[in-house]
């Protein structure tokens, strides 16, 4: 294990500039979610247009791992269906659970590979899923106050 | 007479450690807990080797050495921070233990009324504790204050980190119960005066509680000149294992507050109708004891009375001064809690620029060196000095000077990797 399998140079990237950060009008949900060992925290906010993901903003602090993440998830999701979204989410959690023994696809995850190596470091697979699961949260908040755009995903 | 500190490095055999690609183990984590010295891992395998059973019942040889051992520990305990009795020096399984013993026995002990006493509380009564406590002596409280309808009130805490004592007056009232504080931070390093505190509560009768997990372990406490009503203290953070702590509380508190668990051990006649607890501190150690840890316990105070527990806290004074000089030549760091060697202890929290502590602590644990990130169990102080998280470097009597200077080098590594 070595430190730059984690902080890949994409993550240090997104981490000193984040992309699509900052809160954003409209939106349908807003969470805020907090890693309560260490402080990070996110508020994000999900606007669906139709079954399109049409935004997600947040904003947010701590570590380079979960602001890069913040900033990797919303570049791959924006503009997705929400079902395809929903796919990218679940193999990113698997990605994260894989203990860094699965060989993450590119093609699907994008610049979201690169946080492959930080899932070896149990202690900070929570700081890269803290946006996913903010976004996975607000998403089905969204959903629920508007039931018939689950249809149309 | 100053320690040896090479030769105490000796006595703790996880020091010998190397992590991540041969590097020395550089240990400033000892406020979360302490490493252990041979002698205490010896009494524990020679406790379980020849002496195991049960304690308090049966005449066997074993169970009346394994008694002897575990009663002998509180002996050992008391003598150390200067019971007035033994009875007083309650094991419990930790420091967060011995805070819920306190706050649930005063909440059953309604006060006034037929079976009230003069620790319980209800409502219009108050509860103060202070914006520098570790979660465990939080908690409780807003439990109690839930559960009877108290108020919690706080004390809070200057820019610097230290109690603001200047409206104690106020906090502290007629209406206060109890008065629950920390004496050393283990976030900010401050020691606290615990006079003042003290003094004021008196005057109003309220319940003095002290938590001396920071302090016990690192400096000479005598509970009695203190003049707390009760205190608490964990053994792992003291050189001794996990499972063991202290309440210690005078004898008319124990007396009058109502048992905490029931079971074995805590009762004098069982009827069907009802049953007679024992005397403390028999009345609040339900169950079979933590016996093998107690006994590990006492050899860790054996220990840390060997190194002298003035020439203990001189050393980490010390350390103190030289690794607040030292880390004010890293760019970009700033102390938080008290930036002087001032009424403060061996545990420095920092911020690295705009670097979040987690980052810091990741790259620190390549170079083999441990430190704390995050909030260290005190949230409302992160909040209250703007910062989201610390990284803090904690010192023990092993802690040597060598290792302030890979600290430090590491910090300025640290800041070249995030460039
Ligand atoms: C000041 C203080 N109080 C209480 C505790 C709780 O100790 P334990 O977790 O052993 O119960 C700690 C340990 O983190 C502490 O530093």
């Amino acid at each position: 294990m070595n430190l730059e399998s984690m902080y890949q140079e994409i993550i240090l990237d997104h981490y000193r500039h984040p992309q699509h950060k900052g809160l954003r009008e409209p939106y349908e949900a807003e969470v805020h979610h907090v890693n309560p060992t260490c402080g990070d925290e996110v508020t994000l906010r999900v606007h669906l247009d139709g079954g399109t993901i049409a935004d997600v903003s947040y904003d947010g602090q701590g570590c380079s791992i979960s602001q890069a993440s913040a900033s990797v998830m919303a570049g791959l999701i924006i503009g997705k269906p929400v079902g395809e979204a929903q796919h990218l989410q679940e193999e990113f959690l698997a990605l994260m659970q894989s203990q860094g023994k699965v060989e993450p696809d590119e093609d699907v995850l994008e610049d979201a590979v690169a946080f492959a190596g930080v899932s070896k470091y149990p202690a900070r697979v929570k700081c890269a899923l803290l946006a996913w699961m903010a976004w996975k949260d607000a998403t089905a908040q969204a959903l629920a106050s508007a039931p018939s755009m689950e249809e149309s995903s | 007479m100053t320690l040896d500190v090479e030769r105490i490095r000796k006595d703790f055999p996880v020091l010998e450690r190397r992590v991540h690609d041969d590097q020395p183990l550089v240990y400033l984590d000892s406020a979360a807990t302490s490493q252990k010295p041979r002698a205490v891992l010896d009494a524990m395998a020679e406790y379980y080797e020849l002496h195991n059973a049960n304690v308090h019942r049966g005449i066997h040889t074993l169970a009346e050495e394994a008694t002897a051992l575990y009663e002998g520990a509180r002996d050992t305990v008391a003598g150390f921070i200067n019971a007035t009795d033994r009875s007083e020096v309650v094991f419990t399984k930790n420091s967060t233990e011995g805070l819920n013993l306190l706050a649930r026995t005063i909440g059953d002990s309604p006060s006034g009324g037929e079976s009230g006493n003069e620790y319980g509380v209800g409502p219009g009564d108050e509860i103060c504790i202070t914006e520098m406590e570790h979660h465990s002596n939080i908690v409780p409280w807003q439990l109690l204050a839930q559960r009877t309808g108290a108020t919690l009130k706080w004390i809070g805490l200057t820019d610097d980190g230290r109690l603001d004592l200047t409206n104690l007056d106020q906090v502290i009232n007629d209406r206060t119960k109890v008065v629950a504080f920390v004496h050393q931070s283990n976030i900010l390093g401050t020691l606290n005066p615990v006079e003042p505190i003290v003094r004021r509560a008196r005057e109003v009768g309220a319940l003095t509680i002290l938590d001396a997990s920071q302090t016990v372990p690192h400096r000479p406490v005598d509970l009695q000149s203190l003049d707390v009503d009760a205190a608490v203290f964990t053994g792992h953070k003291m050189l001794g294992p996990t499972g063991i702590g202290v309440l210690w509380a005078r004898r008319e508190v124990l007396d009058a507050l109502p048992p905490f668990l029931g079971g074995g051990e805590m009762i004098s006649v069982v009827q069907m109708e009802g049953s007679t607890f024992a005397e403390p501190p028999h009345k609040f150690e339900a169950g079979t004891p933590m016996i093998a840890e107690a006994v590990g316990l006492a050899a860790a105070v054996d220990y840390l009375q060997a190194l002298g527990m003035s020439e203990v806290a001189e050393h980490e004074a010390a350390l103190t001064s030289y690794a607040l000089d030292a880390l004010h030549t890293v760019d970009g760091l700033r102390v938080i809690g008290p930036d002087t060697t001032e009424q403060r202890g061996g545990a420095i929290s920092f911020v690295l620029g705009d670097l979040h502590p987690h980052d810091v602590g990741q790259v620190l644990d390549e170079r083999g060196i441990a430190v704390r990130v995050g909030q260290h169990c005190a949230a409302p102080v992160c909040r209250r000095m703007g910062v989201p998280a610390t990284t803090r470097a904690s010192f023990a009597p092993y802690t040597s000077f060598a290792e302030i200077d890979a600290l430090v080098e590491g910090l300025q590594h640290v800041r070249r990797f995030f460039g």
